[in-house]
């Protein structure tokens, strides 16, 4: 039998002697990933399941980073039953409140690594697969099954093949590029489907890049987006990690219900309009729509290469007066990164507003909620209608450049304009 | 379990969990309160109309959006019966299975449903059959796995008698 990378990893991880699309199996799981939820459902389900512990409090990776610090009373009481159910259970990865976003932080500190089966209470747990490894998102129920017995049902997955080639001009992102995608699939073009990342742009794509890319393929359906592991990969790790590995790479007769390829070159600056992060237009089709609010930051791009790209296009100038711009770094580390690269003295310079480390104003939930029939621009990734707050306002997502140069003038702009 | 029956409300495509639950009663430590937020932005009435109203018809990639499983328990607390969609998104699909409703995938015309329809499903056999529009649907059956755990009551209620 050939196999594709999922199939490869999912045959690593149960006890079935052939595995083929379409299948259901048991894995079992490597490590779990869980927040805020923890103090939803998922506390109490487990507490009435009568066990003393769960199946391994180091594989369990725990971090609260939604509504950080509490914005409300009701964010308050979650985040103390989720820190009462970490203390009875004894979790060893109990990240706290001042790290940052999960999907960042799982990954800086070397928790997603080559071939591992990982699944999280979030649905952007595909970021991970830029790692090479296979990562999904589960509910609470899942994440109680994971808790009790470190074993969850899948279906296989048939694979795509997505070859990339050439690379991205200056000014477009990976940002660009997978809003492209998921234009040209539809929302529902890959429901299920584990997307596999091949080619020879992928050793000039960054690590922040290849993250943003894994991130969003749950916003064409997938159930994975995965990378080929190269060098850069293996370097990245190596200060990450001190953890054995191997890298997976799929059979060369593994057989893909849909190969297709992009010439990166081809791709531009785009922007997702709402309602959906599909419905695509190109940003000189929107230019001068003027925005109250351009958001960078997020699990999708608040890393560094992100603030590098909008600090190179804000460097002494000021964001125009109508328009008010937020900058959440993906992680306490990316800060601190920011603060040393004079980053953070750029951005304030310029009139942004920094915020601590959380997903606060892409889930509508503080630190940059949007009022009545306000427009915003972000690097977000979720457009849906009263996301980022009143059910009037309207979000649309583009690449970090995209969200800094338009912040500039007030109005959606072209990065390629203001990049010098 | 195998055999459903209730009255039909439609939904759209790509109906997404942010609308089922709002962020801002997601917090909400009670989950009857935070069903009175159900599909507020989409119909302001649903709460109401579910007095009548028990069977779910939405269209394609029901439930895309986030993970939160809030997005299944407030139809249960609103005494939703089942699901039936031309297609539904990844974890929102496990969800629905994961707690005891069946979930149905069923290419549907405009001309099968109607707001109000009485339908029965049997899971069994695959087939709905519409009262008001006097017509029969066939069904792609659900595999032998998730019609266990349906039976079951979900993954919760399976693992329990497992542990007992």
């Amino acid at each position: 039998m050939s196999y594709t990378i999922a199939e490869k990893i999912f045959k690593s991880h149960s006890q079935t002697d052939k595995i083929e699309p379409g299948q259901f199996i048991e894995a079992e799981i490597d490590l779990i990933m869980v927040h805020e939820q923890l103090g939803g459902r998922i506390h109490k389900e487990y507490e009435k399941l009568g066990l003393n512990q769960v199946w391994d409090p180091d594989k369990i990776f725990f971090i609260l980073d939604h509504w950080v610090p509490a914005p409300t009373v009701s964010a308050a009481q979650m985040h103390k039953d989720c820190r009462k159910f970490a203390e009875k259970y004894n979790f060893v990865h109990n990240m706290g409140m001042n790290k940052g976003i999960c999907h960042q932080v799982l990954p800086e500190m070397g928790f997603s690594r080559p071939g591992m089966l990982i699944v999280g209470s979030d649905s952007h747990t595909t970021t991970y697969g830029a790692f090479n490894c296979l990562s999904t998102g589960i509910g609470a129920s899942d994440v109680v099954m994971v808790f009790a017995t470190g074993v969850l049902w899948f279906m296989i997955p048939e694979s795509f093949k997505v070859e990339l080639y050439n690379n991205l001009k200056e000014g477009v992102m990976s940002k660009d590029f997978i809003l492209t995608f998921i234009s040209d699939v539809s929302t529902k073009g890959a429901l299920y489907k584990s997307l596999e990342f091949h080619g020879e742009s992928i050793k000039d794509l960054s690590i922040d890049s290849r993250m943003t890319i894994s991130n969003m393929v749950v916003e064409a359906g997938a159930k994975f987006g995965v990378f080929m592991p190269d060098k850069k990969l293996e370097n990245w790790l190596i200060n990450r990690t001190d953890k054995p590995y191997s890298l997976v790479k799929p059979d060369k007769s593994a057989e893909y219900e849909v190969v297709v390829e992009y010439d990166l070159s081809e791709i531009s600056p785009v922007i997702a309009k709402p309602p959906d992060p599909s419905n695509l237009a190109h940003v000189e089709e929107l230019e001068g729509l003027k925005i109250d609010q351009a958001f960078l930051g997020s699990c999708t791009n608040g890393r560094m290469e992100d603030l590098r790209i909008a600090a190179r296009i804000l460097k002494g100038h000021k964001i125009n007066p109508k328009t008010r711009m937020i900058i959440t770094p993906a992680s306490k580390e990316i800060y601190i990164d920011a603060m040393r690269e004079g980053l953070i003295e750029i951005f304030l310079n310029s009139g942004a507003i920094i915020t601590n480390s959380t997903c606060g104003a892409c889930i509508g939930g503080h630190l940059g909620v949007l009022g009545q029939n306000e427009i915003c621009l972000s690097s977000s990734n979720r457009n849906f209608t009263g996301r980022m707050g009143d059910p009037t306002s309207q979000i649309y997502l583009a690449s970090p450049a995209t969200v800094a140069a338009s912040a500039l003038k007030g109005e959606i702009t072209d990065p390629r304009e203001v990049l010098v | 379990m195998d055999k459903i029956e209730g009255f039909v409300y439609i939904l759209g495509d790509d109906i997404n969990t942010d609308a089922i639950v709002p962020s801002h009663a997601l917090t909400m430590r009670d989950s009857n309160e935070m069903a009175k937020y159900t599909l507020e932005f989409i119909d302001p009435d649903f709460v109401k109309k579910t007095k009548s109203l028990d069977i779910i018809v939405a269209g394609e990639n029901f439930g895309t959006g986030s993970s939160r499983e809030e997005a299944v328990k407030v139809f249960k607390n609103l005494g939703i019966k089942a699901v039936i969609a031309k297609s539904f998104a990844r974890i929102y699909f496990r969800n629905l299975i994961n707690s005891g409703m069946p979930a149905i995938k069923l290419k549907w015309q405009d001309a099968n449903f109607k707001n109000g329809d009485a339908i029965k499903i049997d899971l069994n056999s695959g087939n709905i059959i519409n009262q008001t529009q006097k017509l029969s649907l066939k069904f792609p059956k659900l595999p032998k796995f998730i019609m266990e755990v349906l039976e079951e009551g979900g993954i919760i209620k399976r693992l329990k008698k497992k542990f007992d």
